[in-house]
């Protein structure tokens, strides 16, 4: 069996902050906005080399995302920023009508998205974010797993002409992608080979979905891994290779099971090819405040329900 | 005076327009339309630098934005008579597999539409959006924006109204359609929203009236002064008092004919006072 290691954590959100800043330097179009949440959201050095190129909007979301469409009006590639409820939830009419019902070539770009933005707790731990975004015709929806990916994904879809989500996070998780991986929308990433069960994990549960299958291999069990880090466009026919081969699968992700990127893969395979499957999600719940270590364990987000899962569904075929 | 006759056989042609293009879906806004018929005229014909090609990459032209997407009768009429599109397709309003949406979109590529609107207040943040892009290309041409005086209820306009003075975007003239209604009835009576021109003053916006706006000359003088007052720091906001439903009796100065369409007698009425000038579709 393949394995990952890795030898430095890096928190996703200064994977977009360096993928932006190399934007800055080749792209002269990518403009980026912010929201009052600089330094979250690592627009720091953007700011630094190109202050002509970034707009404080100041603690107004919605105009941020109208601006957001306008500056598309003459070739501009803006890029918003901050948290993923902020980025989604507050303004979602505002990015339906004047985004993604326009066209228009704006790339949200969401931090701190899911249970691992930790203390704040629930106001701010958008777990519905995927599903919103998902459901708006024409919305690419993105979800890297680590520093590396989050860092190619930011300067991949300046090159997409149309709307995207992207969504990454707040705490440091495992660098395990190769530096230099070319970044494909809608691209599923084989991470493990495996037979008896598939693992199709999205964001901060790929690594956990990697620790997930170390355990099983050790029970005997071979599991397939697979990065979603697109779960719109989603990767079909990746899925449905890998299901045709091991004949179950377990979803993995830090969002909630309605609206996530299970269901999107339960649709799949319904359509397609009916699979047993389960899910790792969040059970249509809130957060609340706590460690992102406590969290993603409390509510079940880790390696450790992975391979319960996996167990179960393997039972199920 | 400006010799004006030419705008004012638009102006009646479009009110024809209107009219026949709400009566035959029976539905549609008339209203707020024919209280903008001038204003649109005059815009579309005299005050805006346009791409003779109908180009819509949105550069090197001034640019307009119609925040209050439900008056599209009179801003699809005013488009398909400046050339951006056959005038027959008027026909086509509100009817399935149309680009002649009942809101305006880009999405089904109307050439003269550059973002969707109908649902109220995100137009003043997108025009501002356009203004600053237009800063960074270089590109000295205006943006122009309208508002319904109702839609400035949406708390996201006063985002964009603190933003646009904050930042200087002094290459945006916002007008807001004052006709004192919406659909529930005047707006003092839904929601008071006090001294508009005080507020506008308040967020650091250099304001003028137009007294007259179902005046072309009126209109043409108030938005060349809007023009001149532009490149000096501030965003400019024209407050347009216009009568709702102007030009057709029945309809004027009341909220009654927001969103409903004349019946076949109405129509008649509405048609009679507005005689062909330039040709019905």
């Amino acid at each position: 069996m393949k394995t990952y290691t890795y030898t430095e954590k890096k928190d996703t959100r200064s994977g977009f902050g360096a993928g932006l800043t190399e934007l800055g330097r080749t792209n002269p179009n990518v403009v980026a906005l912010c929201a009052d949440l600089i330094g979250s959201l690592k627009m720091n050095q953007f700011i630094d080399e190109n202050p002509e190129r970034f707009f404080q909007v100041g603690i107004a979301e919605a105009n941020m995302m109208g601006i957001a469409a306008g500056l598309t009006i003459g070739g501009k590639i803006p890029f918003t920023g901050t948290f993923a409820n902020f980025s989604t939830g507050r303004v979602y009419d505002q990015i339906r009508q004047s985004i993604a019902y326009s066209g228009k070539n704006v790339k949200i770009c969401a931090s701190h998205a899911g249970l691992t933005l930790g203390e704040d707790g629930a106001t701010h731990q958008i777990l519905e974010d995927i599903g919103l975004m998902k459901m708006l015709p024409g919305m690419v929806v993105i979800n890297p797993c680590d520093y590396n990916q989050t860092k190619a994904a930011t300067i991949a879809i300046a090159d997409y002409d149309g709307p995207v989500y992207l969504r990454f996070g707040r705490p440091s998780v495992p660098i395990f992608t190769p530096a230099d991986q070319k970044f494909e929308i809608g691209k599923a990433i084989q991470l493990t080979e495996g037979t008896d069960v598939t693992i199709v994990a999205t964001g901060h549960l790929v690594w956990e979905a990697l620790e997930a299958s170390k355990t099983l291999n050790e029970k005997g069990i071979s599991a397939e891994v697979i990065n979603i880090h697109t779960i719109k466009p989603l990767d079909e026919q990746a899925i449905l290779d890998s299901v045709s081969k091991t004949g179950c699968i377990v979803t993995a992700e830090e969002h909630n099971v309605l609206g996530g990127l299970g269901e999107s893969v339960a649709r799949t395979l319904a359509l397609n090819n009916p699979t047993p499957q389960e899910f790792v999600a969040t059970n249509d719940t809130f957060g609340e405040s706590g460690t992102p270590a406590q969290l993603m364990d409390k509510y079940g987000l880790n390696a450790a329900t992975i391979v319960l899962k996996a167990e179960a569904v393997i039972k199920r075929k | 005076m400006l010799n004006t006759k030419h705008l004012e056989d638009l102006t009646t042609q479009v009110r024809r327009d209107i009219l026949r293009m709400v009566h035959k879906v029976n539905s549609g806004h008339p209203g707020g339309s024919l209280g903008c018929a001038e204003f649109f005229v005059s815009l579309y014909s005299e005050i805006m630098d346009r791409k003779k090609d109908f180009n819509m990459d949105g550069i090197e032209e001034d640019l307009f934005f119609l925040s209050n997407g439900h008056i599209s009768p009179v801003f699809y009429s005013v488009l398909a008579r400046s050339g951006y599109f056959p005038v027959d397709e008027l026909n086509t309003f509100r009817l399935i597999d149309s680009r002649l949406q009942g809101h305006p979109t880009t999405h089904e590529g109307l050439p003269g539409v550059r973002i969707a609107s109908g649902s109220l207040g995100q137009g003043m943040s997108v025009a501002i959006g356009a203004a600053q892009a237009k800063k960074l290309n270089g590109d000295k041409h205006l943006v122009y924006s309208l508002h319904g005086d109702g839609e400035l209820q949406e708390g996201q306009n006063w985002e964009a109204i603190m933003y646009a003075s904050a930042k200087k975007v002094d290459n945006l003239i916002s007008t807001i359609d004052l006709n004192g209604q919406q659909i529930d009835g005047s707006t003092d009576d839904v929601l008071p929203m006090g001294s508009i021109k005080g507020k506008f003053e308040a967020f650091g916006w250099t304001v003028l009236e137009i007294e007259e706006g179902n005046n072309i000359n009126a209109i043409l003088k108030g938005m060349a002064e809007a023009k001149s007052k532009t490149g000096q720091g501030k965003p400019i906001c024209v407050l347009l008092k216009t009568v709702m439903g102007n030009g057709v009796d029945f309809m004027m100065h009341t909220h009654a004919w927001h969103g409903k369409a004349p019946n076949d007698e109405q129509l008649a009425i509405g048609l009679e006072q507005n005689a062909e000038t330039l040709g019905d579709y």
